[in-house]
């Protein structure tokens, strides 16, 4: 494990942030996209040792938490068809939809299955031929290329019982879309490591210089976010709008090519419903026709209706990085991991979570 | 389609849960809920709410320790153990970190119909072999068959009965600022292991479950110091909930470094790949000691000595806080919260 603790070291990160400290003159407002950076962040404090004029906001980044209430619901409604067991990672199955979550459909009755990854779902459906097994995918670029391998696998396997209800969202249009409106204010993007394994940087170059925002990839340990801070505030600090790699031990310009190809030879991009945030253009993943065979939304009977409800929480704010979690009315009072009001508290990767269960100070009742 | 913002709208209900889910079983807040809301008012009398692992009371002038647990792992065999083995040493170890010596334990088995003959002479074998290892005899059980599908292959009950024959009290109204915290070893082994096979994850690990009789190792420690005012084994919900749980009942805060927690490197190289925290990941034979800092020393060298306490580290202190939390110093000098775990923990995603 050297590789991760050499990140992990206190008089590394004790000298990067007298680097910051160093060349800071102003007030800047950098944003990371990314529910596992977000988690380092509130794990390590790292607001504790960073100068003031620094200010950290957590933008859409947990996978979990900008998943829309509506493909909750689809999937409930699936794991409840006949001979169906519905599969997904952890975190998805805690979430309500419009009533309640996948867990407590499980609870009462439904074949609900927490899996890893979606090759344990296709062992499912080798394992036991007569059910149906679903794969609720969800998740950004990191996670798409697993789910278009596993539809590719289950092709090849010649498997009739494998579906995917796919809930992929791509994570650039939703950065435009922040750095487009008015109600954020953003001077820097921390750009997600893991999204960029897959992607690469080469279509952040584009955004860092219509809106004139420097962009850097970087990693999850917590000297890596210090540096990738670092970088970001040299780049303000000198006027300049690049799009810069922190991340360099797993991120390369063009990305994983491989990977890429199968995503994009199993799906299509079209528009998208952030949970939270509303629709951005081009911002979703779709089983293209050719796989459509697998695609539990066409295969299986749906009732999409849904009645939005609106509730104390405000997510939205939230995962724009408009408000921080404590500026939360209901944060550690009405809601709670045990009593979430909204995603953002529910999923371990959401920054209501990671501030409750990070966080310095608890506010009793 | 419409590209909009929207600034609000997070449609999720409050959910109330009128059903058991399995996070009421993760040994972590929920688990306390259903103890405090549903439990104990029920049955609140002066020995149950001592809220021990094992009860505590006197009987013709001697003090006995009384524990029940059930073990439903699956699955039922796991590198370093199986259910068997578990099922004595869990009880065991309950009765051992009240500071009584485990005598007499009973054995209950559910099993489902159609399990095999041989896989059940082997689990009775195991727990034959841990009970001599603990030096306990059973001396009573039951064993009751139910319908396939009404149970997952076989469960099994242990109760148990210790006798607490030195004059320590050992109870968390004797917990104090200054109090050192010892921990015996590495963490997380056992979860991991069970996670491991039981997922069939294609890892090269040999991760054994940590799964150990405490009794000979609290033994030489009641034996060397009277200063012991709080043990604990850190079971379901790891470390951290162990410790929450004695911070609370103590009325105490908590400081710990998290540069002398030890944790095996391919534990941790697992609990990094999805996204676990160890501090949460069960552990079946470990120990947690509250000390009063004159005697954490030589209880220190002394469980160094013993085995199972060849690992053993001050990890940290009892310190004063209104709030009774735990706080951790991290490897890069900030302070964060330990909470209790919330529900089971589950893999991250992203
Ligand atoms: S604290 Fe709860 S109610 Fe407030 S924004 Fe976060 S999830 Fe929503």
């Amino acid at each position: 494990m050297k590789f991760i603790d050499e990140y992990r070291n206190a008089d590394d990160s004790k000298r990067i942030v007298d680097k910051i400290k160093n060349i800071l003159r102003h007030n800047w407002y950098i944003m990371e996209i990314c529910g596992g950076q977000t988690h380092t962040i509130l794990k390590y404090r790292l607001e504790e040792i960073l100068p003031e004029k620094i200010t950290l906001l957590h933008g859409p980044g947990c996978p979990v938490c900008v998943t829309s209430v509506e493909f909750i619901d689809k999937a409930i409604q699936l794991s409840f068809h006949k001979d169906v067991i519905l599969t997904s990672y952890g975190d998805m199955l805690r979430v309500p939809g419009t009533k309640y979550s996948l867990l407590y459909s499980k609870s009462i009755g439904a074949n609900v299955k927490t899996i890893y990854s979606p090759i344990d779902a296709l062992k499912l459906a080798k394992d036991y031929p007569d059910k149906k097994i679903i794969f609720f995918a969800i998740g950004f670029e990191t996670t798409a290329p697993a789910t278009a391998s596993s539809i590719i696998q289950a092709r090849k396997m010649g498997l009739k019982n494998f579906f995917v209800l796919c809930a992929h969202v791509l994570v650039p249009p939703a950065i435009e879309i922040l750095l487009k409106s008015q109600l954020t204010k953003i001077d820097g993007i921390i750009a997600a490591g893991h999204v960029c394994t897959v992607m690469g940087f080469k279509e952040y170059i584009p955004i860092a210089k219509k809106y004139k925002v420097p962009i850097v990839v970087t990693g999850f340990e917590p000297n890596d976010l210090l540096l990738g801070i670092f970088m970001t505030v040299k780049q303000l600090e000198e006027g300049r709008y690049d799009v810069e790699n922190q991340y360099k031990r797993a991120v390369r310009e063009e990305g994983n090519m491989s990977a890429k190809k199968i995503m994009f030879d199993v799906f299509e991009v079209v528009d998208r419903k952030w949970r939270g945030i509303g629709f951005i253009n081009n911002s979703g993943l779709k089983i293209k026709k050719e796989f459509e065979d697998m695609d539990a939304e066409k295969v299986f009977s749906l009732n999409t209706q849904i009645d939005e409800i609106d509730t104390e929480c405000i997510a939205g704010l939230i995962l724009q990085g408009i408000k921080k979690p404590v500026d939360c009315l209901n944060f550690a009072r009405k809601c709670t991991p045990e009593n979430p009001l909204g995603a953002p508290m529910v999923s371990s990767e959401g920054s209501c979570n990671a501030y409750y269960k990070f966080g310095s100070v608890k506010i009793n009742n | 389609m419409n590209e909009q913002i929207n600034i609000n709208s997070c449609p999720v209900p409050q959910t109330e849960y009128d059903r058991i889910l399995m996070a009421h079983g993760g040994g972590g807040k929920f688990s306390k809920n259903l103890l405090e809301q549903y439990i104990y008012p029920l049955f609140d009398n002066e020995i149950l709410s001592q809220k021990h692992d094992s009860a505590i009371f006197e009987i013709s002038n001697t003090k006995f320790a009384f524990t029940t647990d059930s073990f439903v792992v699956n699955p039922i065999y796991f590198p370093g153990g199986d259910i068997g083995k578990l099922a004595v040493y869990g009880t065991v170890n309950d009765l051992s970190v009240a500071g009584a010596k485990p005598v007499f334990i009973s054995l209950s088995f559910i099993i489902e119909e159609g399990f095999p003959i041989e896989d059940f002479k082997k689990i009775l074998l195991s727990i034959k072999q841990a009970t001599e290892i603990a030096d306990v005899k059973i001396i009573t059980g039951d064993t009751k068959v139910v319908e396939k599908g009404s149970c997952d292959k076989i469960f099994i009950n242990t109760t148990g009965i210790g006798i607490i024959e030195n004059q320590i009290e050992i109870n968390p109204s004797k917990c104090k600022a200054g109090d050192k915290i010892i921990l015996s070893g590495s963490i997380g082994e056992h979860g991991i292991s069970i996670l491991v096979s039981r997922n069939n994850f294609e890892l090269e690990t040999n991760i054994e479950s940590d799964t150990a009789p405490l009794n000979s190792l609290v033994e030489k420690i009641i034996n060397v110091s009277k200063n012991i005012h709080m043990m604990r084994d850190p079971t379901r919900g790891g470390l951290s909930s162990c410790l929450n749980e004695i911070a609370q009942s103590a009325k105490v805060g908590m400081l710990i470094y998290e540069d002398k927690i030890r944790i095996r490197e391919d534990v941790k190289s697992i609990c990094e790949l999805l996204g676990l925290d160890p501090l949460y990941v069960a552990n079946e034979g470990k120990l947690v000691v509250i000390v009063d800092s004159k005697d954490a020393d030589l209880v220190l060298n002394t469980m160094r000595q013993h085995p199972l306490g060849k690992d053993s580290q001050i990890i940290g202190e009892l310190i004063e806080d209104q709030f009774n939390l735990v706080y951790m110093k991290t490897i890069i000098g900030t302070t964060r919260i330990v909470d209790m775990i919330s529900g089971e923990q589950l893999p991250r995603i992203c």
